[in-house]
Order: C-alpha cells, then sequence, then structure tokens
C-alpha cells in the first residue's frame, strides 16, 4: 500500500484530505483505505447538528468548535450541503461561517454534497466520519443539510445529536408534530436575543412533557451561536449526554443498530448491482415497458428481475 | 450505475484581499455548480493562508482567484507560495476580475492557467476548467 495511510496515521493534514476524497467517491481504492484504517475508529464523540435552512447551524457548528479548542480538544467537522438534483453539481458555503477556525491547527473542515442522498447527509457520510474518527479527533460534528420535519438520518450516525430551533417559525403545533423533535438529544433556541425565544422556549418544555414516561428528557439551551453565547453550556450538555450513553449502555447499542444498519445499506447496494450487472438492458427495457404498459405490476417485474441473479 | 458513485469535480472559489465586491466570483461558482462541479466559496476577505488551507482541507482539483482591489500581483503570488508550503502543487489555478492585461504573461509564468476578465462568457470559464482539469 501506499504511504498515504502511513502520513495519515502520523497525522498528515493532506493525506486525510486525500483519503477522504476517495472514500467519498466510492472507488475500489477508498473502500481499501477505509478497510485499513477502520480498526482506528470508534474512539471520537460523534455529535449531529440539525436543523432547518438559516437556523444557524454552519455558526453554531463553528462557535462550538471554538469552545472545544478552548478545553484544548481537537475537532473535525464534516459540513454537508444540498447538491443540485439536475446538474448534480453544488454550491459548499459553510466555511464561511467558519472563519475563526480557518488557520486552527486543531480543527479540520471538510464540506460534502449531499450528492441525493436523502435525509440531510450524504451517501457516503458514515465512511467519511469513520476516517475522521480514524484520524484521531476528539471530537468531529457532523452539520447536515437544512432540514424539514422529517430528516431524522443524522441521528444514526451521530451519538449525540443538536436539534437548532428558532424563534418565530411556527406555533406550538407545529412543535407538537413532533417527527424530528423525537431525535434530538439536545434541543437549541437559537437567535435567542430574537423576539419570540422564551415563547419557544416554554413551548418546546410543554412538548416534552407530552413524552413518553421514562425517556430521557432533552435539555433546552438558549444560544446567540453570532456572538458565541451559550456554547460553554452546549458544550457542558454534550458532555452529560456522552457520560449518560456510556454510563446506561445507550452508548454500546447504539453502535451496534448503526453497525448493523450500515451492513445492511451496503448488501442492498451490492445486491442492486448484481442485479444490474446479471441483466441486460434490453431485458430490463422489455420488463419496464410490461410494467408501463400495465401488462405486469411492479413487484412482479422486481422479483423476476431479482430471481434471475446467481449467488 | 449508481449516480453516487461518479468522482464531481471540486472547486475552490476564494477572494483574496480586501475588496468586498463579490458577485463576480457568485456568478463563477453558480455557473461551475451548474456545470456539475462541486464549488466550495469561502466568501470576502480571505488572506492567502487561509485559501491555501482551505485548499487542503477540502483536497480541490481547482483553485479559482477573483480580486477586484488591484493587488493581485501582490496577492497571488503568497497564495502560490503557501499552497507550495502545504505541498499542494497540482491544482489547476485560474483567476479573474480586474486584471490588466499586462500583468497576464507574469501570472500565466507564476501557475495560473487563464486569467478571465469582465464580459467573459461563464460557459468558456467552466469549459477551461473541465478541458484542464488533471483527474
Amino acid at each position: 500500500m501506499d504511504d498515504l495511510v502511513q502520513r495519515f496515521l502520523a497525522g498528515d493534514r493532506r493525506a486525510l484530505a486525500r483519503i477522504i476524497s476517495r472514500v467519498e467517491n466510492e472507488t475500489a481504492e477508498g473502500r481499501e483505505y477505509l478497510r485499513q484504517l477502520f480498526p482506528h475508529s470508534g474512539k471520537t464523540h460523534i455529535l449531529g447538528i440539525t436543523g432547518g435552512a438559516g437556523s444557524g447551524k454552519s455558526t453554531l457548528t463553528g462557535a462550538l468548535a471554538g469552545e472545544y479548542r478552548k478545553r484544548g480538544m481537537t475537532v473535525g467537522i464534516v459540513a454537508v450541503d444540498p447538491s443540485s438534483p439536475f446538474t448534480k453539481g453544488a454550491i459548499l458555503g459553510d466555511r464561511i461561517r467558519m472563519q475563526d477556525l480557518a488557520l486552527d491547527p486543531g480543527v479540520y473542515v471538510r464540506s460534502m454534497a449531499g450528492r441525493g442522498a436523502l435525509g440531510g447527509l450524504a451517501p457516503a457520510i458514515a465512511d467519511v466520519v469513520a476516517v475522521m474518527d480514524a484520524f484521531g479527533f476528539d471530537v468531529v460534528i457532523i452539520e447536515t443539510i437544512g432540514a424539514g420535519q422529517d430528516e431524522v438520518e443524522i441521528a444514526g450516525t451521530a451519538m449525540t445529536t443538536i436539534l437548532v430551533n428558532n424563534p418565530g417559525t411556527g406555533d406550538d403545533i407545529q412543535a407538537l408534530k413532533a417527527g424530528i423533535i423525537e431525535i434530538a438529544d439536545i434541543l437549541v433556541v437559537n437567535k435567542a436575543d430574537h423576539p419570540g425565544a422564551d415563547v419557544l422556549v416554554s413551548q418546546l418544555q410543554a412538548l416534552l412533557t407530552l413524552s413518553p414516561a421514562g425517556s430521557r428528557r432533552p435539555p433546552i439551551l438558549k444560544t446567540i451561536a453570532t456572538k458565541g453565547e451559550g456554547m460553554d453550556k452546549l458544550a457542558d450538555a454534550v458532555a452529560a449526554h456522552h457520560e449518560y450513553l456510556e454510563s446506561s449502555g445507550v452508548l454500546a447499542s447504539h453502535r451496534e443498530e448503526d453497525a448493523r444498519h450500515q451492513v445492511l445499506a451496503i448488501a442492498r447496494q451490492i445486491l442492486l448491482e448484481r442485479i444490474r450487472q446479471s441483466t441486460s438492458e434490453e431485458a430490463l427495457a422489455g420488463l419496464v415497458h410490461r410494467v408501463a404498459s400495465r401488462e405486469l405490476d411492479p413487484h412482479s417485474a422486481a422479483e423476476e428481475l431479482a430471481s434471475g441473479v446467481s449467488h | 450505475m449508481s449516480p453516487t458513485t461518479t468522482a464531481h469535480i471540486r472547486v475552490l472559489i476564494a477572494k483574496p484581499g480586501l475588496d468586498g465586491h463579490d458577485r463576480g466570483a457568485k456568478v463563477v461558482a453558480r455557473a461551475l455548480r451548474d456545470g456539475g462541479c462541486e464549488v466550495i466559496y469561502t466568501g470576502i476577505r480571505q488572506t492567502p493562508e487561509m485559501i491555501a488551507e482551505a485548499a487542503l482541507q477540502e483536497d480541490v482539483d481547482v483553485v479559482g482567484l477573483s480580486i477586484l482591489s488591484g493587488a493581485h500581483l501582490e496577492l497571488f503570488p503568497r497564495v502560490v507560495e503557501e499552497l507550495k508550503k502545504r505541498g499542494v502543487d497540482d491544482v489547476l489555478l485560474f483567476c479573474g476580475g480586474i486584471i490588466p492585461e499586462d500583468d497576464t504573461e507574469s501570472l500565466l509564468k507564476l501557475g495560473f492557467s487563464a486569467v478571465f476578465r469582465p464580459g467573459t462568457n461563464t460557459q468558456d470559464i467552466v469549459k477551461f476548467v473541465y478541458d484542464h482539469v488533471k483527474k
């Protein structure tokens, strides 16, 4: 194997950057790097920061990373922005909000395009996070694409999920629908200097009283990320959640669950590739046509497709 | 063939120096995005160190610098130097903005493959990137 892995393990950030590209592009080479580096991962606390577009996720990510630096910890950041569904291109602009960290040798920021994945993440996110974990950062923060009510995938990859809310973005019925709120380990009311912040805090509190008995109630914290306000309390809340995860055994089961999810997702991908490889374009087009003309239903067509795969 | 396995060209669009007008940089970023590139835009007032560090961390294939202040012969050599210092020596470099014709020669010598001026068709920039990128 080339010296990229050696350089990576010696802490060379350019080697890290290069390996991430290969892993992100899901090449055979990338998979080989991941195979070698994966045993070095599993030590880092992985945070997810999610919330609506414009809620302040990037600014909060930068400010929280600054707080970790004050505490002497190193931070890796993966910031995901959406790809165009038509051209597959993307504008990745999250670094703009993290300028204070630009030259800090204890911080590494990587922008990733969503590349059509659902859930506010990117297809290779788990692999890229594993590589950053293996590099030895004390914390890795994943910042999702602006999420709506239902982008909950982040909770699988991250150990602690922070949901960023803002005052003035809907009444308590929006909050009552929950959805994404259910995955939050910590609720943040950012832009807390805007009118309505306290109302939102009490609405969220009221909502949490409706949670099933015995479930862990996420703390609600007010922040003003642009001024760095509330970051010490946020970092403390993350640490408290981490401690809870470890002492309760939830962390171990979370790892098992996430591993199961990943293995099955990759297996699904492999099977799909096999089906595509063992089916001629004409055969597929024929099946598709029979479905389109209502001669055959899609389930039967898929059964026929899958039955042709040799193992 | 899954669309997720395609390698995309990654481009850093950066504005060194103190001028605060980034309309041109944004137009070029958007054109490249519409051309299928993943474009990292870092905003205004970047130092040469910040630009080189972003290029390293983001592992870009292309760096495009935009400048209107007239300080290009001052700042661009420092960007190139900072890139080299970090071992980022294989990216495609181009620049644009208010840059006199007379300076083209020195910029090409410095390692820039093209200088784009006001009035350039953005499609020419996209084509330039696809034709010259080292993939």
